[in-house]
């Protein structure tokens, strides 16, 4: 809705009238630290770069396709963990984001005063607590739980599925996955509560005016409104569930194969640095795990420029 | 609504109705999780709070006493060293991508933070080492600070960008009605009446920095003694708590609890006071 | 918004009011930083404290961050020195800038553990501990297992077996050992930090494994000595090669060690592992600190000598009440001599400098 920066004068219509210098400082200032963001991202993704040289020369594409993982042999492969890293991030995604909606839908148009405080307080405590926190209260608490009650069970009635199928450890995918979409709700339940409380009430009020019941009224007036910031939302989460090391880390059971059930035990690229880098000596060593590093960068972007793609198609739908 | 009266509309009331008991249904799911993990953690650590806890350094295996004093006093001056850096950088730059940034280099910023929200704390860690560390040729605090800021600043950024864009411009309006230059008005009305929502992406960011441990292996390392000094290595709640949780020893074991106890109660407080400070101040 | 602006000036101009220290001041406290094993920190950090009980001035940090770490961070002289459970390769002493020695400070050993109902303790040749690890052996009541245990009522369950995710000094020790006893296990998996296991699961941490083996009946992994007493998880004794089982107790360490002292380098950089004795106990190893031998700090440096002078000799007395194997005494003369060799600007450190 903003005119552009070059109108200017009293003849200019729209809101951006650029005449002193005060906000032109602004606007430049601010500007300066918004580019702070593109030169640290740019920083880091030449220190990684040069830190893979080693690597990158050794091993080529042949890096992303291989599925070795041998520091004794130095022979190095990134693809179980590229399929770890995306599955356990699908996987989380899956689970938290309806839950997170739930959550904020009921959060910020459905409960009562005085429910909202304490229920808010809870939602918001799940984000305090440390990621080191989580991994062990997932190995003490929920992987037990998961090999003894849900797993079998599931083994049962859905075994000839190939999600369920394998020994049940209880520490494997579906654990790295539960946990994951623990640590992802608050966020995104956070930001998208915030981002619908936003909605004018008036917009609410008209459509509940109209003879809309609640449920219509969030579903016409508030989510439609919001939806570019729930998309954001979804994607801080996503960015949270990529790059968490520690807690997935202790649930997924580390071990760098390929396979399609949930039951197994998988390993992400967070993982992999996480608990081979502060050991690693051997320049290809380290070299490859920069790689990995790398890689995991490569995937956020991907999967960020596939999200873009998205939300501008579902714009266009909406548009028509 | 041309229908009669009666099916459609019982039809609406009953999608309503689920609806509503599927938000309520999401709702105790997320709590169930939590809940367990909190009685685990108070269950866990309550038994070794006390007054030592608090006060004293730590000590080694074997003698009574001991405390996490220096990392609960380290964790709050690197979680501030973080605010420090990613505070004015985030905001800052979210309102630049909120009021300026409908251009391909607001676009490209905005790309940037939600790339940079998933890079792992630990490549983070080691970014900062190469860059301060090395330089500076010893661990310190201030690398630690840095380290974490940068894993505040995507969600400090993004957030305040959503909020001051949902900021309506009819409020906009009316202060450029009223002549106040556009900085001010952007200052002082816009970012005011979105701070309560950039209070709670504050609060979300400061809650992961305060609980990372990786970065700081890296940066801040960790000291058994007292330092408030910038440039040497600095204790910390989490590196503690991890150091402590992966030793043989049961002492340790309970003051790790203690420890993780007291960081999430600290970051509760922390969220609970900035809520206070803030929806003291701004209508809502 | 004006208060938020003073407030980040006042950060800023707190930030930038703390200058950076001068170089070791001439008096005053010094401050040493260590990095390094995760094995031994528990008895590190009670040495720190005892040390400075008689040197209230000399402030030892030291952090677990890995062997891995603690020989990068002194290679890039971030810390005063390191430690490492694996001594240094050729490649990695080449790196640094100055000559790095090695100094034996303690013993360590990895025991074998399992969680198996109704059978507390395990007797295991090196064939049936390869044949496990490589997954051959596959079940509890396997015939082989059955016929080195014939008391044991070995139940017929899987065998789970759990291994360090993360590279560790652990998994270098087991595995060199592995090596050492299995043509099989040297050509599938090799020795190392990091290892690639033919079967089980990855566990976070000493403390991951034995969480695991804690949680998940039927399962088998390998500890550090003190996790295993710890967390009371049940041990196999192992035939060492003299042709006995022995158990890994602290006596049955220090034979180990003393077992290699007829062929100990000069550097100290040398394996334990399946160690000649009948009472030493075949899965042993020293761990090292990892110091310059020309310091560049005078007083820093003399600090540091006479901390692992005070260590190599009262220190050892701390061992026994936390795991750790004392070191043998002529191995101690021999520590003595290269530590009279650790020099600041020409000048030998040991004589009365510092502390």
């Amino acid at each position: 809705m903003a005119a552009p920066a070059d109108q200017v004068g009293p003849g200019a219509t729209g809101i951006a009238v650029e005449v002193n210098l005060g906000d032109r400082l602004f606007r430049w200032g601010t500007a300066a630290f918004a580019a702070g963001t593109i030169l640290i991202l740019a920083a880091m993704a030449i220190q990684m770069t040069r830190a893979s040289a080693m690597s990158l020369r050794h091993f080529g594409l042949g890096f992303i396709t291989s599925t070795q993982w041998d520091p004794v042999r130095d022979l190095y492969g990134a693809l179980p963990y590229i399929y770890g890293t995306l599955v356990s991030s699908f996987v989380a995604l899956l689970i938290a984001v309806p839950v997170s909606l739930g959550v904020a839908i009921l959060l910020s148009e459905l409960a009562p005063g005085w429910l909202l405080q304490p229920a808010s307080f809870l939602v918001e405590l799940l984000a305090a607590v440390p990621s080191v926190i989580y991994g062990l209260w997932g190995v003490f608490v929920l992987t037990p739980w998961l090999r003894e009650s849900v797993q079998p069970p599931l083994q049962k009635a859905f075994g000839f599925l190939p999600f369920f199928q394998g020994t049940p450890h209880g520490f494997g995918m579906m654990a790295g996955g539960m946990i994951l979409a623990i640590m992802i709700l608050p966020t995104i339940s956070s930001v998208t509560r915030e981002v619908m409380r936003a909605v004018p009430s008036t917009l609410r009020e008209c459509a509940l005016a109209l003879g809309a019941t609640r449920w219509e009224m969030v579903r016409t007036a508030v989510l439609p409104y919001a939806r570019s910031g729930i998309v954001g939302a979804i994607i801080l989460g996503l960015g949270r569930a990529l790059g968490e090391t520690m807690a997935v880390t202790m649930v997924i059971g580390n071990r760098a194969e390929i396979s399609a059930s949930l039951f197994a035990p998988s390993y992400t690229m967070a993982s992999v640095i996480a608990n081979e880098f502060t050991e690693a000596s051997g320049d290809l060593y380290l070299s490859a795990l920069s790689q990995i590093g790398l890689l995991l960068f490569a995937v956020t972007v991907l999967l960020n420029v596939v999200a873009r793609l998205l939300v501008w198609r579902v714009r266009k739908v909406a548009a028509r | 609504m041309k229908a009669p009266p009666g099916e459609p509309y019982l039809r609406r009331r009953v999608v309503d109705v689920v609806a509503r008991g599927l938000c309520v249904l999401m709702f105790v799911l997320a709590v169930v999780p939590l809940l367990s993990l909190l009685t685990y953690v108070v269950k866990q650590g309550v038994g070794g709070l006390s007054w030592s806890f608090f006060t004293e350094l730590p000590k080694p295996v074997g003698e009574t006493g001991g405390g996490m004093a220096n990392a609960l006093t380290g964790s709050a001056i690197l979680v501030g060293l973080a605010c420090a850096v990613g505070m004015p950088v985030g905001i800052l730059a979210g309102i630049y991508l909120a009021e300026y940034g409908k251009n391909r280099f607001g676009d490209a910023v905005r790309f940037c933070a939600d790339v940079l929200s998933g890079v792992p704390s630990i490549t983070v860690g080691v970014f900062v080492y190469t860059l301060i560390v090395l330089s500076m040729k010893r661990f310190s605090a201030l690398a630690g600070g840095v380290a974490l800021g940068i894993l505040m600043l995507p969600t400090v950024t993004r957030t305040t960008e959503e909020l001051i864009r949902l900021v309506p411009d009819t409020l906009r309006e009316a202060a450029l009605a009223l002549g106040v230059p556009r900085w001010r008005a952007t200052l002082r009305v816009v970012l005011r009446t979105a701070l309560p929502g950039i209070a709670t992406g504050l609060m979300l960011a400061v809650a992961r920095a305060a609980g990372e441990t990786a970065p700081l292996l890296f940066t801040a390392f960790n000291n058994r003694f007292w330092s408030a000094s910038l440039d040497k290595p600095m204790a910390s709640l989490p590196v503690q708590i991890f150091t402590y949780a992966v030793s043989p020893y049961d002492d340790w074991h309970r003051q790790a609890w203690a420890a993780a106890l007291v960081l999430v109660a600290a970051v509760l407080v922390l969220n609970v006071a900035a809520r206070l400070v803030v929806y003291g101040r701004t209508a809502r | 918004m004006k208060r938020l602006f003073c407030l980040l000036l006042a950060v800023a101009a707190a930030i930038t009011g703390c200058k950076k220290d001068e170089t070791a001041p001439a008096s005053g406290p010094i401050d040493l930083q260590g990095a390094g094993a995760t094995f031994p920190y528990p008895l590190y950090s009670k040495w720190v404290a005892e040390y400075q009980k008689a040197h209230p001035d000399v402030r030892v940090n030291y952090q677990s961050i890995g062997s891995g770490g603690g020989i990068r961070q002194v290679t890039e002289r971030t810390v005063d020195f390191g430690a490492s459970d694996a001594p240094m390769t050729d490649a990695e002493l080449q790196k640094a800038p100055g000559k790095l020695l090695h100094v034996p400070t303690t013993l360590g050993a990895v025991v074998v553990t399992f969680n198996l109902q109704g059978v507390t303790a395990l007797q295991l040749t090196p064939e049936l501990v390869a044949g496990i690890f490589l997954g051959e052996i596959t079940r509890w009541n396997d015939p082989k297992l059955a016929a080195a245990n014939p008391d044991a009522k070995l139940p017929d369950a899987a065998i789970t077996v759990a291994y360090r995710s993360d590279g560790s000094g652990t998994t270098a020790v087991f595995t060199d050992y592995l090596a050492k006893i299995s043509p099989a296990w040297k050509e599938k998996a090799g020795a190392g930090k990091s290892v690639k296991f033919p079967v089980g699961l990855g566990a976070k941490g000493n403390e991951g494994v034995a969480g695991q083996i804690k949680t998940t009946p039927g399962t088998v992994g390998y500890v550090e000595l003190a996790y295993a007493k710890q967390n009371n998880l049940s041990f196999a004794s192992i035939k060492n090669k003299a042709g006995k089982f022995v158990t890994p107790e602290l006596g049955g360490v220090s034979a180990a060690a003393a077992g290699a002292l007829a062929n100990m380098p000069e550097d100290f950089r040398v394996s334990i592992t399946d160690a000649e004795g009948d009472t030493a106990y075949p899965i042993s190893s020293f761990t090292y600190i990892l110091l310059y031998e020309e310091q560049q700090d005078a007083r820093k440096g003399g600090a540091l000598v006479n901390f692992l002078w005070w260590a190599v000799h009262d220190g050892q007395k701390f061992e026994a009440d936390l795991f750790y194997a004392p070191l043998p005494a002529e191995l101690v003369t021999k520590v003595e001599a290269k530590l009279k060799g650790v020099k600041s600007g020409g000048k030998a450190l040991l004589a009365g400098a510092g502390g």
